[in-house]
């Protein structure tokens, strides 16, 4: 993936910019999936919480993590074999000079605030009607001042993930368009260490039988969740291309295709799974489907063509509600958002696609290499960054926040304050 | 246990790495990545039972997991 340095024409500028002015509806719908599929007695904790992780998330971005992320000659390398290992950016901290860097350097630090908005809205949703306010703002000050950081400049800042086409002759490098790696992949490892620490919610896996189902409160939010995510996630995508492929305008209506084409097959593959399985689609499972297939299309939009977007959407719409079930019902993981499987593997998934189908010999491997990083270096690494933090500032709410809700235990009030609130029988 | 499966993932990572660094074969590179990434498989396979057990063994918790009953909404 060519370094971010290059400086833009005109047009492509004033598009990428207006582009981006659009993307956060992508944060915006993924919001509402995450308040919809929680519990009532958890709505406002939930929405209020995307609010508090955007704001800590970005606030530690520009502050420090800005400073490792931005690709700005002399990085901090090492050298091994001979080849250089280009590990951080040596920007500066609080924002120093921000102002009298190009535009295209300005564009590019937009482009990485959004992600780092969006992405710390998956562990958030992943730790529902458990996770503490102090405790996901925690998350998100972790995840903008170092976890992020370290991914995007790797990736986009010209890092040595970049660095793998001129240095070990792998295609162009390690290739994420739009931040299927740093945003989505990483943000589901996020959520999986979020679920391992926090663990499942209170009555979610009983001794006996089978896992307690917790349906979202309120499927029209996550509905139409789905929808604002669709303008937001075409405007990312594009974006992406813009700022990480270098391409031109005129190739932006196959990527904004290609991201419909992904998000649709997924759909009608998530739709025709749960139809089969259950005998009547599943709505939750199908808003799923859709937003693994955005998330594909996040990290191959830009470089493959339709027909392929089209086979990688299907796949990740079969795939989405068998792994969503595997999770649950036999690897004991309490998901309420199902953001490990939507984020975390389509996001992996999308990344592998990019490297099968792109034209260059030797991408898939560098792909490969990105995957692997992800998995060996980066989930270790954020596990044991929560696991330290868990011990210091602890995650779960106590088991009886837990039982009068998020929203009382937390805030003091509900987000239905006329529902009747009935006994809950699993607390007898 | 599941400690010991996260520590069992990097050596997968740094595996993908050598593979790089030592052979300038495609077939050879692709093999070893593809080892790194089974060996982070196995490290993953291994956390996650790690948790499965947590979860089913509520003495060894350090969360509260609830093992009685059905939650409303």
């Amino acid at each position: 993936m060519t370094p971010a340095a290059l400086p833009f024409s005109e047009t492509s500028f004033t598009l990428a910019l207006g582009l981006l002015l659009l993307a956060p509806l992508a944060i915006a719908g993924v919001a509402l999936m995450n308040a919809g599929l929680g519990r009532s007695r958890s709505a406002v904790q939930s929405l209020l919480g995307n609010l508090v992780v955007i704001a800590t998330a970005v606030i530690a971005f520009a502050l420090v993590g800005w400073a490792f992320a931005a690709g700005t000659p002399p990085d901090h390398v090492f050298y091994m074999s001979g080849k250089p290992w280009n590990w951080a950016g040596t920007g500066h901290l609080f924002l120093r000079g921000l102002d009298s860097e190009p535009a295209h350097v300005q564009l590019t630090f937009l482009f990485e605030m959004f992600s780092v908005a969006l992405a710390v809205l998956i562990p958030w949703g992943s730790g529902a009607d458990r996770l503490r306010l102090p405790a996901g703002a925690a998350i998100a000050a972790a995840f903008g001042a170092v976890l992020f950081p370290l991914v995007a400049h790797w990736i986009w800042g010209g890092g040595w993930l970049a660095q793998l086409g001129t240095n070990f002759s792998l295609g162009s490098g390690a290739l994420d368009v739009a931040g299927a790696a740093s945003v989505h992949a990483l943000g589901g490892l996020c959520a999986l260490a979020v679920v391992w620490i926090a663990g499942p919610r209170k009555g979610k896996f009983p001794h006996e039988g089978l896992s307690t189902a917790m349906p979202g409160h309120n499927i029209v939010y996550v509905l139409f969740g789905c929808l604002v995510t669709l303008v937001g996630w075409l405007a990312w995508n594009m974006a992406g291309s813009l700022l990480w492929l270098d391409a031109p305008p005129s190739a932006l209506v196959v990527t904004a295709v290609n991201t419909v084409l992904s998000a649709s097959a997924a759909l009608v593959a998530t739709f025709s799974v749960t139809r089969i399985r259950f005998g009547k689609p599943d709505a939750s499972m199908c808003a799923n489907g859709w937003l693994a297939g955005l998330v594909t299309s996040t990290a191959c939009a830009g470089v493959v063509s339709p027909p392929v977007s089209i086979l990688a959407g299907l796949v990740a719409g079969i795939v989405t509600p068998l792994l969503v079930e595997l999770f649950e019902l036999a690897l004991s993981i309490d998901d309420p958002s199902g953001a490990i499987t939507v984020h975390g593997a389509a996001g992996l998934w999308g990344l592998a696609v990019a490297g099968i189908f792109a034209p260059r010999p030797g991408q898939f491997l560098a792909q490969l290499i990105l995957i692997s990083t992800l998995l060996g270096l980066m989930l270790p690494l954020v596990y044991l960054i929560f696991w330290l933090m868990n011990r210091v500032l602890a995650f779960r709410v106590d088991p009886d926040g837990e039982r009068l809700g998020m929203d009382l235990h937390e805030l003091g009030g509900n987000a239905y304050p006329e529902f009747v609130v009935h006994r809950d029988e699993s607390y007898r | 246990m599941r400690f010991a499966g996260l520590l069992v993932m990097p050596a997968g990572f740094f595996l993908s790495i050598a593979a790089i660094l030592l052979f300038s074969g495609s077939a050879q590179r692709a093999a070893f990545v593809l080892c790194g990434l089974a060996v982070e498989a196995m490290g993953l396979v291994v956390a996650i039972r790690g948790h499965m057990q947590l979860i089913r063994n509520p003495q060894r918790q350090d969360f509260d997991p609830g093992i009685s009953g059905s939650a409303n909404q």
